[in-house]
This record gives C-alpha cells, sequence and structure tokens, in this order.
C-alpha cells in the first residue's frame, strides 16, 4: 500500500460530502487517543492562530463534547455528539455554535497500515446548501473553511 | 478575486436555479432559451438570474451574432479548485500538528503498540 504523506481531498459528484485521507507515524490505538484524549486533542485541532480550550468532553458513544477557540479575545464555540466512539471508528457531529441549525456528520476511519503507521479516512457531510452562507457569514476562519466546503460539495453535486 | 467580489460569487450561487445553471454552463455554453428550457418560469425570470450571474463575474455573454451564447466564466473552475485546495492546506496543517502529538506520544511510550497498550495511559 502507498504511503500518503500528505493529505488528500476528495468531493463526491453525488452527495454533499468531503472526504479525506492521511497517514501517520503512529498506531491506530494513539490515533484513536489523539482524537478522544482531550488534552491531546486541543493541541492539534488548531487552528494555529487560535488557542483551543476544551469545555466538554465524553468521548463515548452517546456522550457530546464542546470546545472553544479564542483569538485575540474573541471565542468561538463548537459542539457536536459523539455519535460512535470505537477503536476503528468515530462517527460525531459538528457544529458551529455561531449557526447552530448548521451541523455536519463526520465519520472517521483509523486503519492499521502495519509497522506502527496508521492511515486516518474521514467523511464529512453537511446537511443543507443552504447553510454554508451562515458559515462563510461567521467571518472565523475555520468557519469560512467548511463553507467553502460545503459550497465546493454543492457544486460537485450540482455538476454531476 | 477580492473579498467583495468573492461574495457577489456567493450570492449569486445561493439560489437553485442558477446553481443549475451553472452547473449546466459547465458542461458547455447555450443560448439563453436552451438554459430556460427545464425551467418552468418567463423568459423575462431567466434573464434576471443570468443578469445577477453576469454582474457576480460567473458568466458572461460574449459579444457575437444572435443568438449570443452563454458562457461559464474559467476563473469560476479557478475559484473551487482555490476553495479545495485551502480546505485540504488547512487540513493538512492541522494533520501536521497531529504528526507532533503522535511523535510525542512515541517518545513518551516507545512501545506502545495500539488501544491495549495505549487504554492503560
Amino acid at each position: 500500500m502507498n504511503t500518503i504523506a500528505e493529505t488528500t481531498i476528495e468531493a463526491d459528484p453525488k452527495v454533499p460530502v468531503i472526504r479525506m485521507t492521511r497517514d501517520f507515524n503512529g498506531t491506530p490505538g494513539q490515533l484513536f487517543r489523539a482524537h478522544t484524549d482531550p488534552v491531546l486533542f486541543e493541541q492539534w485541532i488548531g487552528p494555529s492562530t487560535m488557542r483551543t480550550r476544551v469545555v466538554e468532553w465524553d468521548a463515548r458513544s452517546g456522550g457530546s463534547w464542546r470546545f472553544v477557540s479564542t483569538r485575540n479575545g474573541e471565542e468561538y464555540g463548537f459542539r457536536g455528539c459523539f455519535h460512535e466512539v470505537r477503536p476503528d471508528r468515530i462517527v460525531q457531529t459538528f457544529t458551529f455554535e455561531g449557526h447552530p441549525d448548521g451541523v455536519k456528520l463526520e465519520t472517521l476511519w483509523f486503519e492499521d497500515l502495519g509497522h506502527g503507521r496508521s492511515r486516518l479516512r474521514t467523511q464529512s457531510l453537511v446537511d443543507s446548501f443552504e447553510s454554508r452562507d451562515s458559515w462563510l457569514a461567521s467571518g472565523m476562519e475555520a468557519g469560512v473553511t467548511e463553507g467553502y466546503a460545503k459550497l465546493e460539495g454543492m457544486l460537485a453535486d450540482d455538476n454531476a | 478575486m477580492t473579498a467583495d467580489a468573492l461574495s457577489r460569487v456567493f450570492a449569486a450561487l445561493a439560489d437553485p436555479t442558477r446553481r443549475d445553471m451553472v452547473a449546466r454552463l459547465s458542461a458547455g455554453d447555450a443560448t439563453v432559451n436552451q438554459l430556460a428550457e427545464p425551467y418552468r418560469m418567463t423568459l423575462q425570470a431567466v434573464y434576471k438570474h443570468l443578469r445577477v450571474l453576469e454582474d457576480a463575474g460567473v458568466v458572461s455573454r460574449p459579444p457575437g451574432p444572435q443568438p449570443r451564447p452563454v458562457r461559464l466564466e474559467a476563473q469560476v473552475f479557478d475559484l473551487l479548485d482555490k476553495w479545495i485546495e485551502r480546505y485540504r492546506r488547512e487540513a493538512e496543517e492541522r494533520y501536521r500538528r497531529l504528526d507532533q502529538v503522535l511523535a510525542r506520544m512515541n517518545d513518551e511510550m516507545p512501545n506502545d503498540d495500539g488501544e491495549q497498550k495505549g487504554s492503560a495511559a
């Protein structure tokens, strides 16, 4: 199996879905912990221009999460539910609190590549095309990026 | 493209009919009559949608013999590539931070072989 050193991305032409794949030096177990241990999680979720603080964290099937990102005294909250948490996958929802009606359904897979390496595959399904403008209007880095992804998915969908 | 121009593009594409027009034009140029054909709306309403797309720089109607075809502007395709590339790049930056977290985990527990021992940490 070839190593995917840099993140690859794919917009599904049929549904508003974004898929990404990335390989890591680390076992699936370590990758899983980096996604479920709040102390580890807030070290990488970023963006780098913001400080992220986990406020609520119950990384179990049926649990919920909330983290707050801060930049220049401005706070941006994000929350969601851990729908399913297993060593090989996490299914969760993701909402920017500035636009509570917008929700993303994310599935993350942790695959063993052997030799201490693993592959992360993610799939993000957005709820509606209409909500992307609000993501954009939030004016926040992550929100804007989410919005771009939604628009990309939307246009890919329309072009199908 | 300026932020203002960008928001005009977004506003233009917020409408499902205009998105459909853009999707159909991505397959090739079309006349206004061809574009209007599948829609239950007056030709006047179709022209109104086209005007919004033209003002946003999404489509153009190059001068020439009638009927002038409607053409999708190449910059719109470029824009899409930029958007997805920007999204990808941000994910890559995030995953590079995750690389560092994993490297530190490996330093602390060089023998960690996954969830069995990992869960005991």
